[in-house]
């Protein structure tokens, strides 16, 4: 089992649902039930696969190196190979997106939205799998980039055709703002190519071969996956495609969107800019650092605007997702464990959110808050969900998101030593003061969604009731982890460090002792 | 008295090696049949003169298989015919593009009134050209097999003769390809003049010596710009959209991608071969070109009403990705050739599958519209899906072939490290994120519209020949952008032989 595993653990797991989703292609459209059998069964099986990896990962017992490598060759031209590999930091993240996507399927079983089509909407989501896990898995550059790519479309599709009233607009605005950035990561990982000592898309080899690149240069490939990602995450100025493909995707759509889409910037922070090009990285930290602190104020005050609660709740990921930045910036394995429990908190508690977001506009048709109210007394359950699921956000301690805002508003007290002391802390005031605005707009939404009496409008309105079978079977898993996680974070932070130190000491020693620098001073 | 003839006027017959030019003469063979057929047989004789010439093309890639089993290179009259790996691959794209075009055009012509004979006829005798003009390093080869593959394609492109538009189409493109003829028949003179020798070999050494001089300067601006015009490329496109939408659909599409790739086959052995040395000339004037035609295709295509229209503009911009990697050859030599290379191979996949889907759905809404792919999802979900594959290929997002092209492109131009080359790859960059937008409208117009009420929204019936070019073309998107391994095993190493 184990050989099986170290073999093909990673590469099962990620063509399945393609596989799945071309079985699919082969039924007819009216067969609904089959394809809801056969995509539950397919993500299903992936989710196993992923407890079968975690159990063998821990049984590995090497949580700071690469587990379950594969190396072949794919495009031996360009000298491209099909690596793949995951450590503590991919783990968490890979394991989230296949825990996530089953429960969509669980979550939209009786509720499709218009125009429903199960077939195409369930492909779709398949082949998103495929392109997520793929993404977390792969070492080399351009397999990165396919996968990172390939989430594109699904995506677009999924606001596109199942979106609200404004789709058509949030699906293309969504889609050119990703590919500008990736197009010009891919600029980026071509020069990365040429400059570098080695000629390798390797992410194994780029850190020490990237080592010897001008530093001038340097900042450039780095200002092009800085694009790429940022665009991805979303950071401040390149945000604005998120409220709007959010508010205007489907519910699953937007659960997918903020659990995971997402996180695949932060990730190619973590993975790929930072341990390739620190020197860079350095330069550009407080810079970063900055976009940071402005997206968790900019983020809060937008969420206080709102009146829809999924656009607030779209406001609040920029927010969140300015924390994890604000982590990263700071250089430190302090700062990078954060983002990345960061990354999975907002994903649980995010994804939760939308979900719930979701099942109160099927409810009452409406988001607008104005019009909301009295949850906890006609959905009781429900009411208390959401709830907790503010609390959660807000960042209140003992729930999962605490740990991913406390420890990076702690590493900006203490960034890398190469960076400017004042500079962090002021922003680590600023980050903390965001803390605050995030509990003022999360309780001004409990209070217009769950507190107060029903609407007259709704009093009596048949399709207003608690929680449903499905909807439980989807949250439940959630809801467990963003408490077990809040209880014990050591859970993940036990497997996140020593990938954290592994992966990003070499050069975070150096760029924290100057060793770096005094190098590239001597040129 | 006649053997003494050759004695007389001092003419000593050039050694043919017969394998060498089997394709081109299987071609022609086939050509003489299907037009003799139709003499002997007359009507009797329509119904398998697109299976004959279907079958002719097929035959025609034995002696390729043969002659690239063989492996060595081949060179006739004095080096103006040279059949190496560059013209092997090229030669065998030709020809299977021109499978895939006579795929296309089996019911479209059999269905309207038209000429069929004469029509494989032409179409072979143009595809002769081009398999021609892979082997050709020598400016009047060239000039010959160029004039072969575009005479037959202006009579072609004014096939629907009862159409005002086609004829216009017709004339458009004759007009403008013999007005391109003549400079570049200018230009080749002036390069003549200098060398005194018509071969490329020759060409590049008087360059190579006389690099300053501005007969040479002018000559190969002139070249490159008859060829612009061929490649539609700015400001040299404006005949393509008004020849595209007016000729019938599937000669549309093989004007798009074989008589296009008949000019970038052209262009890079004129380059690579003929004047080297001269980067300093044309590197400017490509990357000027390259430049213009991607942003300036795409901004039109932009605005576009009509599937065909787009098509055509989005054929500009690919055309300036084209060109890319032969703005920067000098500096990265035959890496440009295999970027190029493979963005034509792609692009024929990709960019034929696209012209199958139009005219599949054109066979039911008979129209061009872009508006009458409204709701396609809902009563052709195929044909939808096939569409979005080969439009999102051509707009360069993974995993299909498309994005190995572009790939191909930007590492071409970055791996070149100068300012021309980065600032190349970063407009690019720019260009394909603007060319999604109007590929996203045509899938917008599938997936999200309603279906107009109107509308006849049973399933499109699709004739076998079309379901054959369309499992094919969509076969080589996806597995060229999957495994890209296929077609860099082809181009990958020294491809042209240099006669140097």
């Amino acid at each position: 089992m184990g050989d099986f595993l170290n073999d093909w653990g990673l590469s099962i797991p990620t063509f399945l649902p393609i596989i799945g989703a071309a079985v699919m292609l082969l039924i007819p459209k009216d067969r609904e039930h089959l394809h809801k059998l056969i995509a539950l069964a397919t993500t299903v099986a992936v989710a196993v696969f992923g407890l079968l990896l975690l159990i063998q990962f821990i049984d590995n017992d090497n949580y700071g190196a690469l587990n379950f490598v594969v190396d072949k060759g794919w495009i031996d031209v360009i000298d491209s190979r099909y690596i793949m590999g995951v450590d503590g930091i991919s783990l968490p993240l890979m394991l989230l997106t296949m825990l996530i996507v089953p429960l969509c399927v669980i979550y939209s079983w009786n509720h499709f939205p218009e125009p429903h089509n199960p077939k195409a909407f369930l492909m779709l989501l398949l082949i998103l799998e495929t392109g997520m896990i793929g993404t977390f898995a792969a070492q080399d550059l351009i397999l990165f980039f396919v996968f990172f790519e390939v989430v594109l479309l699904p995506m677009y599709f999924m606001i596109g055709v199942w979106g609200g009233e404004n789709r058509r607009y949030a699906a293309i605005k969504f889609f050119l703002f990703t590919l500008f950035g990736s197009a010009l990561m891919l600029v980026s990982f071509l020069a990365l190519y040429f400059l570098a000592d080695a000629s390798t898309f390797d992410m194994r080899l780029l850190p020490e071969a990237a080592a010897g690149i001008a530093k001038s240069s340097q900042v450039w490939v780095f200002g092009g996956m800085f694009l790429g990602f940022g665009i991805k995450v979303p950071m401040f100025p390149f945000h604005t495609w998120l409220p709007d493909a959010h508010t205007e995707a489907p519910t699953v759509g937007s659960v997918i969107l903020a659990a995971v889409l997402l996180k695949l910037g932060t990730y190619g922070f973590v993975r790929i800019a930072i341990p390739i090009l620190p020197e860079a990285a350095a330069e550009w930290a407080p810079f970063i650092g900055l976009l940071a602190v402005i997206g968790i104020i900019y983020g809060a005050l937008g969420c206080l605007a709102q009146r829809d609660l999924k656009r607030l709740v779209a406001f609040s990921s920029v927010a969140h997702m300015g924390f994890v930045m604000l982590g990263i910036a700071t250089l430190t394995d302090f700062g990078i464990n954060a983002a990345v429990f960061g990354m999975v908190a907002h994903g649980l508690i995010t994804g939760m959110l939308f979900f719930l977001a979701g099942s109160v506009k099927e409810r009452y048709h409406t988001l607008d808050m104005s019009r909301l109210g009295g949850l906890l007394v006609q959905a009781p359950r429900m009411g208390w969900i959401l709830g907790f699921c503010a609390m959660a956000s807000l960042g209140l301690p003992g729930l999962a998101g605490f740990w991913g805002e406390f420890p990076a508003i702690l590493a900006s007290y203490n960034p890398a030593e190469v960076l400017a002391e004042e500079t962090f802390r002021s922003y680590m005031v600023i980050a903390a003061l965001g803390t605050v605005l995030a509990a003022g707009y999360l309780l001004w939404m409990l209070q217009k969604t769950a507190f107060g009496t029903p609407r007259e409008e709704f009093v009596n309105d048949p399709h207003v009731h608690d929680a449903t079978a499905s909807e439980y079977m989807a949250w439940a898993p959630l809801l467990i982890l963003i408490l077990v996680l809040g209880v014990y974070p050591h859970l993940l932070f036990g497997a996140t460090d020593p990938a954290v130190v592994n992966s990003l000491s070499d050069c975070l020693d150096s760029v924290t002792s100057g060793a770096c620098f005094d190098a590239a001073a001597g040129k | 008295m006649l053997s003494s003839l050759p004695s007389i006027v001092g003419f000593v017959r050039p050694d043919i090696d017969w394998h060498a030019v089997a394709p081109e003469l299987t071609l022609l063979g086939v050509g003489a049949v299907v037009t003799l057929l139709d003499i002997v047989l007359l009507e009797r004789g329509r119904a398998y003169t697109s299976a004959l010439a279907g079958i002719g093309l097929l035959m025609a890639l034995i002696p390729i298989v043969t002659l690239a089993a063989s492996g060595d290179t081949r060179e006739m009259f004095g080096g103006a015919f040279v059949v190496d790996d560059f013209a092997l691959i090229l030669k065998a794209m030709f020809i299977v593009v021109a499978y895939i075009v006579v795929l296309l055009s089996t019911n479209y012509i059999a269905e309207g009134d038209y000429w069929e004979n004469e029509y494989y006829g032409l179409l072979l005798a143009s595809v002769m050209g081009m398999v021609l003009m892979a082997s050709a390093r020598d400016l009047v080869t060239i000039f010959v097999a160029l004039e072969l593959l575009s005479i037959p394609a202006y009579l072609m492109a004014a096939w629907r003769k009862a159409d005002p538009r086609s004829n216009e189409a017709g004339l458009k493109y004759y007009l403008m390809g013999v007005f391109a003829s003549a400079i570049m028949l200018y230009g080749m003179s002036l390069l003549f003049g200098l060398a005194g020798d018509t071969r490329l070999a020759a060409i590049s050494t008087a360059v190579t010596e006389e690099g300053s001089n501005p007969v040479v300067i002018l000559g190969i601006i002139f070249v490159i710009v008859g060829f612009a015009f061929k490649v539609s490329g700015f400001p040299f496109h404006t005949w393509a959209p008004d020849t595209y939408e007016g000729a019938p659909t599937p000669v549309t599409a093989f004007l798009a991608v074989a008589s296009k790739a008949a000019g970038f086959v052209a262009l890079m052995q004129l380059v690579h071969v003929g004047f080297p040395d001269a980067q300093d000339v044309y590197q400017p004037l490509l990357w000027i070109l390259a430049v213009g035609s991607m942003t300036a295709g795409n901004l039109i295509a932009l605005r576009q009403e009509n599937i065909v229209r787009l098509m055509a503009y989005s054929g500009v911009s690919q055309a300036g990705f084209m060109l890319a990697p032969l703005a920067v050859a000098g500096d990265i030599g035959e890496e440009a050739l295999s970027a190029v290379i493979i963005y034509v191979l792609i692009y024929a996949a990709m960019n034929l599958g696209a012209f199958a889907v139009i005219i599949a759905v054109a066979r039911r809404t008979a129209s061009g519209a872009i508006s009458s792919y409204a709701g396609l999802f809902k009563y052709a979900p195929g044909m939808t899906i096939l569409m979005s594959v080969f439009l999102f290929s051509l707009a360069g997002i993974p995993p299909l072939g498309g994005w190995f092209a572009k790939f191909a492109v930007f590492r071409a131009v970055v791996e070149a490290d100068t300012g021309w080359g980065y600032s190349l790859a970063a407009i690019a960059a720019v260009n394909s994120v603007i060319a999604l937008f109007y590929y996203a409208k045509v899938a917008r117009m599938m997936w999200f519209e309603d279906t107009p009420e109107e509308a006849d929204t049973t399933s499109i019936r699709v004739p076998p020949s079309l379901v054959a070019a369309l499992g094919l073309t969509a076969a080589a998107t996806l597995l060229f952008g999957i495994y890209p391994a296929v077609i860099t095993h082809f181009t990958d190493g020294t491809l042209i032989a240099l006669p140097y």
